[in-house]
């Protein structure tokens, strides 16, 4: 039996409809990292798409700007357990990105500068649920933070969010990434909480 | 009359590390406008050396609990730990400790934890400590162990703070010691009349202050990832050996 | 810069797994050959586990997820642990 601890109360842990099971809300954005954060010159930034064919797409710094912008407003959902309501984001939608891509493959590894993957259904990419964002709060996406840009798929646990963002790579068959080969779930649904395997 | 052998000593049912212990507050004191020491009473803990830490686990009324880890500021073989924690303001638990605790209180410890970061008075050579912010904590159980045991080991501080009022420990270190040797280093607000210029600690100030490289002490660096990586840094530069340089970074939560 | 911590932080999380303190063990790194004490490696920390990575080369050595039921332990970056006795 534990001891409690008087007047120990921790992090508020609320109870909202906005709110998924097991979640805290914060204020701030927890900073959390597997590994030294890469320092990446958006003059040497490049993000590509590989598919089946080997076919490489791949945007520079200016290209990927010179595509539609969106602004985005999305709560997100950290596995760790806070969650962060009214994020504001802007970045370009992965239906643009895909747009000219033709693949029979279902699946998605994303590769990040630094050597950090995670692996996603195409499903979760597309249909107005994913960009390359590089702007939080107004500001240039800093690097602490997976500046110059990495991957947006709120709906999903925000490890799925690959910082740092390098590349996708398309798979035939679902394979777990960086977190999921260790034991975090291959999907990672906040609302099922699926955490784990 | 017999004695255990190694062999049947290792035998022995191993002193679980792992398992929680309750403890109860028995006095806490303020040390600066943002931290404090705080003494339990951990029956079965068993005593630690000079170094080592401990996870200190809360658990709140509806069940939620929060685990982090501590230095240890004392040294004993029985059931008394003295910590000292800062107050980080975003924290969850550093705040409570510092504002909320009192006598009487109750947490659980597990420990004594960390078998590296760690000096004992067997070990002969001289030994340079350096320490910042709150990184004094291990530090100080060092310098209480060597006290203690009346070693012989030349001891030799370097304590960078913020301003003279962050200073953990001051009364105690500022109290001369056979065989101990103090440095002060502030970096935002220096005493008046103060010969060193407010800023953080540099290669000149090890230069200057630390046991040279080639009386290849024992060097342990405890304090906040920044102030750790930079020393460390220096003394390599400086021609320490790298194997003879420990370090304890903390984080912050 | 991303936060990291010292493998001695690691004494606790692993008292609960091993009767012996696993800081103490020497671990050689596969990446670059390098042999540390545990202690020594970098760690980052987070709630649900932590990535151990050696402090010369970044490699990552040991992968820890703790989940309700049990600990995953991954040790992809490490050709061998020698553990004092």
């Amino acid at each position: 039996m534990a001891v409690i601890s008087r007047g120990f109360t921790g992090r508020g842990r609320d109870h909202t409809p906005d709110l998924p099971p097991g979640q805290y809300l914060t204020a701030d954005f927890p900073v959390l990292s597997a590994g030294p954060t890469p320092d990446i010159d958006t003059a040497d930034w490049q993000f590509s798409i590989r598919t089946d064919d080997a076919t490489l797409h791949t945007w520079n710094w200016d290209e990927i700007h010179a595509l539609p912008i969106e602004d985005i407003d999305t709560d997100i959902h950290c596995v760790t357990r806070w969650s962060k309501f009214g994020t504001s984001w802007r970045g370009v939608s992965l239906d643009t990105l895909f747009a000219d891509i033709e693949t029979t493959d279902g699946f998605v590894m994303a590769h990040s500068y630094g050597g950090y993957t995670t692996n996603i259904p195409l499903d979760d990419l597309l249909g107005g649920k994913a960009w390359i964002a590089f702007e939080f709060d107004g500001e240039p996406l800093d690097p602490e933070h997976g500046g110059p840009a990495r991957l947006l798929v709120p709906h999903l646990y925000f490890w799925k969010s690959a910082k740092w963002i390098r590349s996708l790579e398309m798979m035939p068959a679902d394979q777990p990434g960086f977190w999921e080969q260790n034991g975090y779930n291959m999907y990672g649904d906040p609302w099922l909480e699926q955490r784990y395997w | 009359m017999s004695t255990l052998s190694e062999r049947e000593t290792r035998d022995a049912a191993p002193h679980r590390i792992g398992l929680w212990h309750a403890g109860v507050v028995v006095s806490t004191k303020t040390e600066s406008p943002t931290g404090r020491s705080i003494v339990l009473d951990v029956p079965g803990w068993g005593g630690n050396i000079a170094g080592q830490h401990a996870d200190l686990r809360l658990t709140a009324a509806d069940g939620y609990q929060a685990v982090r880890s501590y230095s240890i500021a004392s040294v004993s073989n029985g059931d008394r730990v003295e910590l000292a924690v800062d107050r980080l303001p975003t924290g969850e638990v550093s705040p409570y400790l510092v504002d909320e605790l009192r006598p009487g209180d109750q947490l659980e410890l597990r420990g004594p934890l960390g078998g590296w970061f760690v000096w004992t008075p067997s070990l002969p050579g001289a030994v340079q400590l350096i320490g910042g912010g709150s990184g004094i904590v291990p530090l100080m159980a060092m310098i209480r162990s060597h006290t203690a045991s009346g070693s012989d080991a030349p001891f030799r501080l370097l304590y960078s703070v913020r301003s003279p009022d962050d200073a953990f420990f001051r009364s105690e270190l500022d109290t001369p010691t056979p065989g101990l040797d103090v440095t002060w280093l502030y970096t935002r607000v220096a005493p008046e009349g103060w010969g060193r210029p407010p800023g953080r600690i540099t290669v000149d100030d090890l230069a200057g202050s630390a046991f040279a490289a080639s009386l290849s002490p024992a060097v342990f660096v405890c304090g906040p990832t920044g102030f750790v990586e930079s020393v460390a840094t220096a003394l390599v530069a400086l021609g320490h050996d790298p194997h003879k340089v420990k370090t304890e970074r903390f984080g912050g939560a | 810069m991303g936060e990291h911590v010292d493998g001695n932080s690691l004494a606790g999380p692993l008292s609960e797994l091993f009767a012996v303190d696993l800081t103490m063990a020497s671990a050689r790194c596969l990446g670059c050959g390098d042999v540390s004490e545990l202690a020594r490696a970098m760690v980052y920390p987070d709630p649900t586990g932590y990535v151990v990575r050696c402090s010369q080369c970044d490699d990552v050595l040991m992968v820890v997820v703790q989940e309700p039921d049990s600990v995953c332990i991954e040790l992809r970056g490490m050709a061998w642990l020698k553990v004092p006795r």
